[in-house]
């Protein structure tokens, strides 16, 4: 793989401050606020429904730094769930009954305990998803991964903005293209994505400051390409929008774009996606504990409103269901268009 | 983001072809209303999934604004047709695509000039 770039925390940019983030989106002028569409939809306030996925974030280390990462991801950063953490996330999983764990990052693999999380998830019967970048599982210290997770049929959500070299590691960086590749070829060798109960599905995003296109046209046209030109297989191809967060918006910043893409959201707005988005569902676990709605909410430092639980330590599956979701300007990155979400489009 | 358009041949006319009257095309619907109306229904109509797909549709919408040097549909189809997945190649191709069209009917009525030439020679 190329060169890794800092992160905007290692570069101490501006933009590594949640704040200072928050202060950015919230001065765009637009033409009505999130809370305002959401009004005009009849979903004013927006509000939870039963706890479906429980998503762990299990820390911001990772191999890449993609130029849109929301997480500010990278090889220095030094935050990973600790122990306690873990354990009491586990406990709550249990517990509560909640179907599905989805395990994201950072690269989550490079946490010490993913494989023990894995076994002990995947113990409890539950549905687990992995949010795999495809590079790290080549890493030498991690060549064991693909196995562990097919033996304990661990969904796969692998990162591939396109089906291309030269989109994919401008985004990525040099040389993850053919290394995903080759990933995604180990993956197949062990039974992923050949409808074989091993799932395998893909996630683009665009290599740029523009909309996802419509996902089912989109995933026929990728299965057909990954297979001639590469004789991969997968499942499903997810879209998901760019969120003007973290490094996506200090890109946006840097290229005077910020109005510009959060106006195009906005005007994109789908009354369909924001009665469906995946925060309505989910409830996300920050490395240190916190709860939020969801990934993007836990970037930005917005942790769950009201007086319910505020940690995983004091997680109540029915103290949590009901409340109010925090919302901002970057909630029309998933509902612009057919919406976007951590399992693609929602309208 | 420059407010205007390249400054070069026929946009180099002050107050035109800014991209953000790009937004304002349904605006044109103030007069005529009942003709706006089916124009923008029909250009939905056309634009929809059918024989040849939307992405197929976008990228003859880009040679096309290529060949009417129309910097509003080149912006607009630009756009789109990275949204349906095409990518920079592709593109491409489909601007050859215009100019090959553009050039060889100039470079075809040159056998006009040779009929002239046949015509007039000895």
């Amino acid at each position: 793989m190329g060169l890794v770039l800092p992160t905007l925390a290692k570069a101490r940019a501006p933009l590594a401050s949640a704040a200072a983030q928050r202060r950015v989106l919230d001065d765009v002028p637009v033409p009505r606020s999130f809370g305002e569409a959401l009004a005009d939809a009849g979903l004013f306030p927006l509000t939870t429904r039963p706890v479906e996925i429980l998503q762990l974030n299990l820390g911001k280390r990772c191999n890449q730094t993609c130029a849109h990462c929301h997480v500010d991801a990278g090889p220095d950063r030094s935050e990973v769930m600790p122990r306690d953490v873990l354990e009491a996330s586990l406990a709550f999983l249990e517990h509560s009954g909640i179907p599905t764990l989805d395990v994201t990052g950072g690269a989550p693999e490079l946490h010490p305990d993913f494989r023990e999380l894995v076994i002990r998830a995947t113990g409890l019967g539950r549905r687990v998803l992995h949010r795999c970048n495809l590079t790290a599982v080549l890493l030498p210290n991690y060549a064991d991964i693909p196995a562990l997770l097919a033996a304990h049929a661990v969904e796969v959500v692998a990162s591939l903005p396109y089906f291309q070299a030269r989109e994919t590691d401008r985004q990525r960086g040099a040389g993850v293209f053919e290394e995903s590749l080759e990933a995604l070829r180990r993956l197949n060798g062990l039974g992923y994505g050949r409808g074989r109960g091993l799932v395998l599905n893909l996630v683009t995003n665009p290599v740029g400051t523009f909309l996802p296109g419509a996902q089912r046209s989109l995933e026929a046209r990728w299965k057909q390409q990954m297979q001639t030109r590469y004789g991969i297989v997968f499942d499903r191809l997810f879209t998901i929008t760019n969120m003007p967060i973290s490094r996506f918006l200090d890109f946006l910043e840097r290229h005077g774009r910020t109005e510009e893409y959060l106006q195009r959201l906005v005007s994109a707005f789908n009354p369909a996606a924001a009665a469906g988005v995946m925060c309505r569902t989910t409830l996300s676990v920050g490395w240190d504990g916190t709860l939020y709605d969801c990934d993007f909410n836990q970037m930005l430092e917005l942790p769950v409103s009201g007086s319910g639980p505020r940690t995983i330590f004091d997680a109540r599956r029915e103290a949590l269901e009901g409340r109010v979701i925090t919302t901002g300007p970057h909630c029309f990155g998933c509902t612009a268009g057919a919406g976007s979400s951590c399992t693609g489009a929602i309208a | 983001m420059s407010d205007s358009l390249p400054q070069a041949g026929p946009v180099n006319v002050p107050g035109y072809y800014h991209h953000h009257d790009l937004g304002r095309f349904g605006e044109i619907g103030r007069g005529a209303p009942a003709l706006a109306e089916k124009f923008f229904d029909y250009y939905a109509a056309v634009f929809a999934e059918g024989a040849l797909s939307a992405r197929e549709k976008s990228l003859i919408a880009l040679a096309v604004a290529h060949s009417v040097q129309c910097p509003y549909c080149i912006d607009a189809y630009s756009k789109d047709a990275l949204e349906k997945g095409s990518n920079l190649d592709e593109m491409t191709e489909a601007v050859h695509v215009a100019a090959a069209i553009r050039g060889g009917a100039s470079l075809v009525h040159g056998v006009q000039m040779l009929n002239h030439v046949d015509e007039l020679g000895m």
